[in-house]
């Protein structure tokens, strides 16, 4: 099998850009896990007034295509403003790496996902979020996409293991279709509240899993 | 630096040595008749000559008789003809099979076809090291018990198991046994009456031998379903035109072992290991220091994740292959490192080496300042880290 990589990619795996930690980042984000082969954290520096990106860092424990477009995201989004940054897509960084294999990407969508996540760090640390849009299932449905199934590899919606999502009066309640001594249960705990705690009206986050 | 060309992935095949292709040649352009047991013609009667000739060289060293070993188009198929060849000429005498959780997939796949048939199957866990517990498989023999299916030496991390203790348990229950010895044979000692088997796969192209060619050892006098019908070829039990060249490159292929040849490859997968672990830190080895085949050698890096390691390595002339999700075209890691007790993480890490006779040690000397410079560098560019 000849490598599905483009020589775009392998020239980026071989030489990343903007890789390693940036200290007192302004904003910080991480996503995937270890468990499910990738993960990315990326660190943001930005300059307060013009909210432009002015340093941008990622780390990457994953194979080629992350850290290809790891490196490719960051270039993008250097000396952008925040607003900016925030359009860019997976298909920008597939087109600008001569195009990415299909079964890599899970493993190139995380490094897009992860800069939009440190741009949502740095506004609700510095209180940008402009509309309070009240928090919805769909809403809740919607981060929970970024939550590994590390069983599978996909996300927990698409893998259907989330059975339920309940929100009301600030507090969310989400039951799964695993049992709690399934070995990735405690992860996926984690990854869950870890996304939902930061929505501005969330004040209680529950797990629940099978048979509880 | 020269970019050298290392090959560290013998476990998966190996390099099919030119003496062996030097003695096949003859039975393409010149003796090239069907092999015929009754009078035909002298050509026929030369290939039937060259076909017995290579028969009994592979039944020697297995400790069997001419009679006993069947070709066949190598140890896939000698797994699935064995499983299924016995399941179902046996189907009265039981309908439960045993089994290790970190079979090569050919046995692994056979044996869930069979499950779906209306078989039932236990699939053994396995220790750390990836060995079966013999005291446990002796507890899960019952009435119904047919067959027993136990590889000999692991593909992913060498690990040889204890046929012979398992093989005397199961002759004393009437279990049939079977060991996919495919790993294993050419490079441990392997005698099919001390380990007491039923059947045995082995195939050619992973001792240097030709791509295609396999054996079947069939202990005499045991009923298997005919695999192929067509013809009365291999004792009547496959039928089909015998591949003569590639049997004939297998026989030369286990001439040409050399008795010195193992330990020579021990030492290179020593000095591998001990040359990486001087240099990196959080190295682990999967499977087993003891009881473990001297051709391969199976590591995880932590913190890193294979793919990217293998992809490094490869840029740099060297072919090795990791049970990480990211290699695979399932998205899953590897089956046994996870029955062995892995956590996904470090299944992700993991790298395979495996060597032949054909390596050098400066071919292990540049694989070792090559690993350590690759996980260094991704170690440089990962969040993980010990403390998280």
């Amino acid at each position: 099998m000849p490598l599905p990589y483009s020589e775009k990619v392998l020239e980026y795996f071989k030489h990343p850009k903007n890789v390693g930690k940036i200290e007192n980042p302004d904003a910080k984000a991480k996503e995937g896990s270890p468990a499910c082969g990738d993960m990315v954290t990326l660190y943001l520096k930005v300059d307060e007034k013009t909210k432009r990106i002015t340093d941008i860092k990622f780390e990457s424990f994953g194979c080629a295509s992350n850290i290809a477009t790891g490196s490719i995201i960051t270039e993008l989004a250097k000396g952008k403003t925040l607003e900016e940054a925030k359009k860019i897509t997976w298909k920008d960084a597939s087109e600008e790496l001569g195009g990415l294999p299909p079964v890599k990407v899970h493993c190139s969508v995380l490094a897009v996902d992860v800069l939009k996540a440190a741009i949502e760090d740095y506004e609700e640390r510095h209180g940008l979020v402009k509309e309070h849009v009240k928090t919805t299932k769909e809403i809740v449905l919607k981060r929970l996409k970024h939550v590994m199934n590390p069983i599978v590899g996909l996300d927990i919606v698409k893998t259907n293991i989330v059975n339920d999502v309940n929100v009301k009066e600030g507090s969310i309640s989400v039951s799964m279709g695993i049992p709690r001594d399934n070995q990735f249960s405690k992860n996926i705990e984690e990854e869950v509240k870890e996304r939902l705690k930061r929505l501005w009206d969330i004040k209680k986050v529950e797990v629940t899993f099978d048979e509880e | 630096m020269k970019l050298k060309k290392v090959y560290l992935d013998n476990a998966a095949t190996t390099l099919c040595d030119k003496r062996v292709v030097d003695a096949m040649i003859p039975f393409y352009t010149d003796k090239y008749a069907v092999a015929s047991s009754d009078f035909s013609h002298s050509p026929g009667i030369e290939a039937k000559e060259a076909l017995d000739k290579a028969r009994e060289d592979i039944a020697n060293k297995i400790g069997a008789k001419f009679r006993e070993v069947i070709f066949t188009s190598g140890a896939t198929e000698s797994n699935n003809v064995a499983i299924n060849g016995i399941a179902m000429a046996n189907k009265k005498k039981g309908n439960h099979i045993i089994t290790s959780s970190v079979e090569h997939r050919s046995v692994k796949e056979a044996i869930e076809a069979l499950e779906k048939e209306g078989f039932t199957v236990t699939w053994l866990p396995v220790s750390k090291g990836g060995f079966v517990s013999v005291d446990d498989l002796k507890k899960s023999i019952k009435k119904e018990t047919l067959l027993v299916s136990i590889q000999h030496a692991n593909q992913e991390t060498g690990t040889v198991q204890d046929i012979n203790s398992i093989g005397n348990i199961c002759h004393k229950k009437s279990v049939f046994f079977h060991t996919d010895a495919a790993l294993s044979f050419g490079r441990i000692p392997l005698d099919v009456k001390k380990a007491k088997v039923d059947l045995l796969s082995i195939t050619a192209h992973k001792i240097h031998g030709p791509k295609g060619v396999g054996a079947l050892y069939i202990r005499d006098g045991l009923g298997i379903v005919k695999c192929m019908y067509g013809g009365f070829n291999e004792f009547n039990k496959r039928a089909g035109t015998e591949n003569i060249p590639g049997i004939v490159g297998f026989a030369k292929a286990i001439e040409l072992i050399e008795p010195n040849e193992i330990k020579y490859i021990e030492k290179l997968k020593e000095r591998l290991y001990d040359g990486i672990k001087k240099e990196l830190d959080a190295v682990q080895l999967n499977g087993n220091q003891k009881d473990t085949l001297p051709t391969i050698l199976n590591l995880t890096f932590r913190f890193v994740e294979g793919e990217s390691v293998i992809l490094h390595l490869d840029m740099r002339g060297i072919a090795v292959i990791t049970g990480s999700a990211c290699f695979s075209r399932s998205l899953e890691p590897s089956y046994v490192l996870k029955a062995m007790g892995l956590s996904h993480e470090e299944a992700h890490g993991s790298i395979r080496f495996s060597f032949s006779r054909f390596n050098k040690e400066d071919e292990i000397d540049y694989t070792i300042d090559a690993v350590v410079n690759v996980v260094k560098k991704l170690r440089e560019i990962s969040p993980i880290t010990p403390d998280n």
